[in-house]
């Protein structure tokens, strides 16, 4: 291994350590976030962001998407692609009201029974 | 029988074989998950009201951490690898399993309280959703032990025959355990917080 190569090689070292760092910081923010106890919608923005903060940094520097071939690139793009459609699955099945009577609510946000 | 492009990259596609399987099948995992993912949203908005704080966060927490601390140390040994240090390589991947154990023995300690308390995946739709997840997940951390169990016992010898494929090898073997990280990453807020 040349000298740029173990200088390269140690830069990158570096890098991971520095990101499993950040990763920790991120979980404890999460729980501390957790403990204060927002509204549910803000809680929920909170959590997800931090979330896809962390999984960005695990695909791009652990899994080194950051510097991948095209063709990983290309069946990645499908993948999000059918991702996107599988995740707006749950909206399209809130959004279909086929087989509710005009002005009647949408069955599933009725109220539950009381006993 | 020489399987090809084990080593090198395919001409056409720049890639060697193995590389490009890998990401194919972590692609399938991706809509495997997110099927469940799925259902969970489908679950949740559909549900009169869902339960909070069933869960103890701070044993997800140090699970979360657990995870965390063994993609570290995974690829650690995968550049120790590139460094031709077999002893810091080795000492990482056992690290790695090791890791990956504890994560089960706590995952073990929070089913136990649940079905003691005969709380099990039957007792309500939360819970079953749960059980699902972490159980499927819990099935791709056995997964990856396994894996690495093998490249730490019988698997080790190819460093010795051909140590760029077992770099390769190591490398796959990365690539799926920060995944199954990624995976948790997104299921602590999602089960334990939200």
């Amino acid at each position: 291994m040349t000298h740029m190569d173990l200088e390269k090689t140690q830069k990158t070292i570096k890098m991971y350590l520095v990101v499993g760092v950040s990763l920790l910081v991120f979980t404890v923010i999460t729980v501390a976030v957790n403990q204060v106890h927002l509204a549910v919608p803000a809680a929920i923005t909170v959590a997800l962001i931090i979330a896809t903060m962390k999984g960005s940094m695990v695909a791009s520097v652990f899994m080194h998407l950051s510097h991948e071939r095209k063709w990983i690139y290309g069946a990645l793009l499908l993948t999000v692609v059918f991702f996107i459609v599988l995740m707006s699955v749950p909206l399209f099945t809130q959004m279909d009201n086929i087989g509710t009577p005009m002005g009647a609510s949408n069955p599933s946000h009725a109220e539950p029974p009381r006993h | 029988m020489n399987i090809p492009y084990t080593v090198e990259e395919r001409p056409d596609t720049g890639l060697a074989n193995g590389k490009l399987g890998i990401w194919l099948f972590l692609a399938s995992e991706v809509m495997l998950f997110g099927a469940l993912f799925s259902t969970y949203i489908i679950l949740r908005v559909g549900a009169p009201e869902w339960p909070h704080g069933e869960l103890n966060v701070w044993l997800g927490a140090i699970n979360t951490v657990i995870l965390i601390c063994s993609s570290v140390t995974m690829v650690m040994a995968w550049v120790n690898l590139k460094l031709n240090d077999w002893g810091k390589h080795r000492l990482y991947l056992i690290a790695t399993f090791v890791l990956a154990g504890i994560f089960l023995v706590n995952k073990y300690f929070e089913y136990a309280s649940h079905l003691t308390r005969g709380e099990g995946p039957w007792h309500s739709t939360f819970l079953a959703i749960y059980f699902t997840l972490t159980g499927l997940h819990g099935l791709h951390i056995i997964g990856g032990m396994i894996v690495m169990g093998y490249f730490i016992g019988p698997g080790a010898s190819l460093w010795k025959r051909n140590p760029e494929q077992f770099a390769n090898r190591i490398e796959y073997t990365g690539l799926y355990w920060h995944f199954v990280d990624l995976v948790w990453i997104f299921l602590f807020p999602v089960l334990y917080l939200l």
